[in-house]
């Protein structure tokens, strides 16, 4: 019975924590529109903050507390509105997401940049102080805690509701053009509530921080509880956020106390949030379809067949010369680039088409190399089995999400490739815990292609492929399909577009695409882990395909050599390598409102070499039988493609025809 | 028999009540309109009887059979089709490609291999914005990007057609032969409903007229007993003359309108993203 109570003390403290975090995303969420999925990382680096202040520069705690949550966070809050995620709530979901998660990876970089990794240490408040209530000892931190998680319900329940500030916040979520013209200011109501959700998140860090450690990590993630506690509230109600994190507390804390400490029970206490979270998304509610049109969608560009065509061997040409050239230790880099460039190409298919996020893309990838290392059928079949299976269990994860859309579907992304890591993959039946699989490198038609050399120009003709057909994809129905559902889900529904099975198919085939990608880096490193699919990594994978541009295939390969180098980098240099991973996540940030990213500036260049250099080459020339003589009857034999014309539509002016794949 | 039947609807959004016991009706081959001030809930009708909105209380039949909790897509494989107030249409696709996906949708992966050019440009023609095709949707005009909505619409060949608001943006030579055009539709056996401020244009061509105010149906029929209408006249604030109140509510129509804003406000708090 003193066990129980104790856990449930321990439950209720912790669960008082999350609710203090939760209700602050509940806050800024209902009041701007935006999800921010760093709030986490931000209670990360002010916990930090606080550690400095009162640690290492030797403040007073109090000072050092108040500091903080109100000087340091308010501001950052308040900075953070006014120059990052201003006006992103009227967006595409997208955009909002791969900003805040932007936010996140480059809070990271910057905690480590500036607090380079060594023992720190925080000590609870009130350190000497403890009440014993029916043989149960509460620590004065813990009842702190609790005491405050209350102090912050009352506030802001009075806030809300009692006060004209709080008004306008809850109206500014409905209709901020509304409200400005009725007198008030949302501006002010939305920098307001990020000031207070900053210093939530604040608060939260410092109380959790002398429990859990000052890690990067471990704080960033302990957001996921605050998500799955504010997914109760259908990230609307503060009572239940406060009701979800209190049971998510006293679960995580019964858990860690009565589960058996072997087997896959074991590891379920690692992931009771996740889980929470997944089934708390599954249980919600019909979404009713968006009426209204979204702000700021960009179309993406859509190169000419011949062209795409063309650079696709160029591509395999420089590969060849690298196979023929490279040590194998670089060519297993190269090959590594060429998986993360697939892996890429396939949220081209999601987030650039379709404007979906999926921050699970590369445990899909392990889902397929753990497939074809299982299946140990080195050749063309296992590898297609592999892919097939990825894209089985990507539908499977949008499945449940079925009747939800946009930030619901990312979210259970998050917490399935959590799941994943945590659970699946260091399970015995999977890659064991800190162990690997061997994997064979595939036969091709019988041929078996052993030099790594080989096998990365196969990766390339495998990358070229799947670039060549999803281009195809885009040229024909289902891409038109595609942007009408990203465009306007309302007008699709009442045409008569399922755009439930719509999207689980999309899931399932970007899934498929990166289970390929990951079946053949598992043919590619022999051994592969679970290491190699760490949830985490899915982030900057999904930052460098959008600041590359995720709606161009050269953006995808862009972006793949990027991540390739970024181990490289940070290796070679330790001293930035959090560096790196702030201009990353900042690098999203300024450039996540853009999904064309850098590859529309290097088309831009290109467009202007079209338009003033080449005339001017062709002037000099002798004359031969004009392009356009030669051009038009070509394309009118192709029925149906003069509309799709890249030329033909205004727009498309503006981003020029060719692609390098 | 009627081929829509709206039965005593009530659609709640927290403490205001959109539409209040609601009943109304339309017939295939006639011009049904539904008018009503500002924030009478018109565009909320539409939705439950699209399916976009789930109704508080009360059923939608449809074609002899009930509808009330079929989902969107759904409706429209029985033959509903529906354009919106606030514009809907796919901006970064061209006005021929809007249309394309309407029949794509329509045929299925299998109507694919047929292609559909031809059927695409046909059905620009008719409702005149050929000129258009190929421009992006997002940079036509309001009533061009309004006839494109109905020409995507008219691709799933509906037998029920909802028009909210068509005419707005529409010039005088326009309006008048956008009326022939619906004459045409209804004249080919479709129910058309329609939501609509343009008081000329309605009393021209609608068959029958519901008036909504505060959500209830406060008078049905002919458009020459709706003119004379009491209470209707009572719910265009007292104006003695509907047209003079029509033009008055045509003025006022625009999306910042604060009356406009409201209807519409609660939709936005449900939904979710």
């Amino acid at each position: 019975m003193t066990t129980f109570l104790a856990f449930t003390v321990f439950g209720l403290f912790s669960g008082a924590a999350y609710a203090i975090a939760a209700s602050g995303l509940v806050l800024t969420y209902t009041t701007t529109r935006v999800f921010n999925i760093a709030h986490g990382a931000l209670g990360m680096v002010m916990s930090f903050v606080f550690w400095d202040f009162s640690v290492r520069q030797g403040l007073p705690t109090w000072l050092a507390l108040v500091l903080v949550l109100l000087v340091v966070a308010p501001a950052t809050g308040w900075l953070l509105q006014r120059f990052v995620t201003r006006g992103l709530g009227e967006g595409p979901v997208s955009v909002a997401l791969v900003v805040t998660v932007g936010l996140l990876v480059g809070c990271i970089g910057f905690a480590t940049q500036i607090w380079p990794p060594e023992a720190r240490s925080v000590l609870p408040f009130f350190p000497t102080t403890s009440f014993e209530v029916g043989g149960v000892i509460i620590t004065g931190h813990q009842l702190l805690t609790i005491v405050l998680s209350a102090a912050t319900a009352l506030g802001l329940y009075l806030l809300l509701n009692r006060t004209r500030i709080g008004t306008a916040m809850r109206a500014s979520v409905d209709n901020p053009e509304l409200l400005r013209l009725f007198g008030g200011k949302p501006d002010t109501a939305a920098a307001l509530s990020w000031a207070i959700g900053v210093a939530l998140a604040a608060l939260a860090g410092v109380l959790l921080v002398s429990q859990v450690g000052l890690d990067y990590y471990a704080l960033t993630l302990l957001v996921i509880n605050a998500y799955a506690a504010a997914m109760l509230g259908r990230l609307k109600s503060l009572p239940m956020t406060f009701a979800g994190a209190m049971a998510l507390g006293l679960a995580t804390s019964y858990a860690s106390g009565y589960l058996p400490t072997d087997g896959l029970l074991n590891s379920v206490r690692n992931v009771i949030p996740a889980l929470f979270l997944f089934l708390v998304i599954v249980l919600m509610p019909q979404a009713q379809l968006r009426i209204g049109q979204v702000k700021g969608i960009v179309s993406a560009p859509l190169p000419s067949m011949t062209k795409s065509v063309g650079w696709g061997a160029a591509l395999l040409l420089v590969v060849a010369l690298l196979a023929g050239s490279f040590a194998d230790s670089d060519l297993l880099l190269v090959g590594t680039a060429a998986t993360y460039a697939m892996v890429m190409l396939s949220l081209v298919l999601l987030t650039g088409y379709g404007g979906h996020v999926s921050l699970a893309q590369l445990t899909f990838a392990g889902v397929g190399a753990l497939a074809y290392a299982k299946l140990d059928e080195p050749n063309l079949y296992g590898l297609a089995l592999s892919a097939l299976i990825a894209a089985g269990v990507g539908a499977l994860v949008a499945l449940p999400v079925l009747r939800l859309t946009g930030l619901y579907l990312a979210l259970s992304t998050m917490a399935f490739a959590y799941l994943m890591d945590k659970m699946v993959f260091q399970a015995e039946f999977a890659f064991g815990f800190n162990g690997t699989l061997p994997a064979e490198r595939m036969s091709v038609l019988g041929t078996s292609i052993t030099s790594t050399g080989g096998y990365v120009m196969l990766m390339a003709v495998f990358f070229v492929l799947t670039a060549l057909a999803l281009l195809l994809l885009r040229r024909g129905p289902v891409g038109r399909l595609l942007i009408a559902m990203r465009d306007s889900p309302a007008a699709c529904g009442t045409l008569g577009l399922d755009l439930r099975w719509f999207r689980v198919a999309l899931f399932g085939l970007s899934a498929g695409m990166a289970g390929l990608a990951g079946a053949l880096y598992a043919g590619l490193r022999q051994t592969i882990g679970a290491a190699d699919f760490q949830f985490f990594n899915s982030l900057p994978l999904l930052l460098l395909a959008v600041v590359f541009g995720v709606t161009s295939v050269t953006g995808a390969t862009l972006g793949g050599i990027g991540l390739m180098l970024l181990p490289v980098m940070q290796s070679d240099h330790p001293g930035i390598a959090g560096l790196i991973f702030a201009v990353i996540g900042f690098g999203a940030v300024a450039a996540g409102r853009d999904p064309n990213g850098l590859a529309n500036q290097l088309f831009r260049v290109g467009r202007l070499a079209e338009t003033r250099l080449l005339p001017q080459v062709r002037e000099r020339l002798p004359r031969l039988p004009e392009r356009g003589e030669v051009d038009a009857p070509a394309e009118a034999v192709v029925p149906g493609l003069a509309d799709q014309r890249p030329d033909s539509r205004p727009d498309s002016r503006k981003v020029p025809a060719h692609v390098a794949p | 028999m009627s081929l829509l039947e709206v039965d005593d609807v009530v659609v709640q959004f927290g403490g205001v009540t959109a539409v209040n016991h609601a009943s109304f009706a339309a017939h295939a081959g006639r011009i049904t309109g539904l008018i009503g001030p500002n924030g009478a809930g018109k565009t909320t009708c539409f939705n439950v009887i699209s399916g976009l909105q789930r109704p508080t209380r009360g059923k939608v039949r449809f074609d002899g059979r009930g509808v009330t909790r079929l989902p969107v897509h759904r409706r429209s494989k029985r033959g509903m089709g529906r354009t919106f107030q606030r514009l809907e249409a796919f901006g970064s696709l061209s006005v021929r490609e809007n249309v394309r996906v309407a029949f794509d949708i329509h045929r299925g992966p299998i109507g694919w291999i047929r292609p559909s050019s031809a059927d695409v440009d046909a059905l620009l023609e008719r409702v005149g914005i050929a000129s258009y095709a190929g421009e992006r949707a997002d940079s036509i005009p309001t009533g061009t990007a309004r006839l494109l909505e109905l020409a995507r619409c008219l691709a799933g060949q509906p037998k029920l057609l909802l028009l909210d608001e068509p005419s707005s943006g529409l010039d005088e030579t326009e309006t008048d032969a956008f009326g022939e055009l619906l004459q045409e539709l209804a004249a080919e056996g479709r129910a058309i409903l329609m939501v609509e401020h343009d008081m000329d244009l309605v009393m021209g061509v609608c068959d029958d007229i519901h008036v909504l105010d505060f959500g209830s149906v406060i008078a049905s029929g002919p458009p020459s007993l709706i003119r004379s209408d009491p209470a209707v006249q009572q719910a265009y604030l007292g104006y003695s003359d509907v047209e003079d109140a029509a033009d008055s509510a045509d003025s006022a129509d625009s999306a910042d309108d604060p009356a406009t804003v409201t209807q519409v406000l609660p939709v936005v708090h449900e939904e979710v993203r």
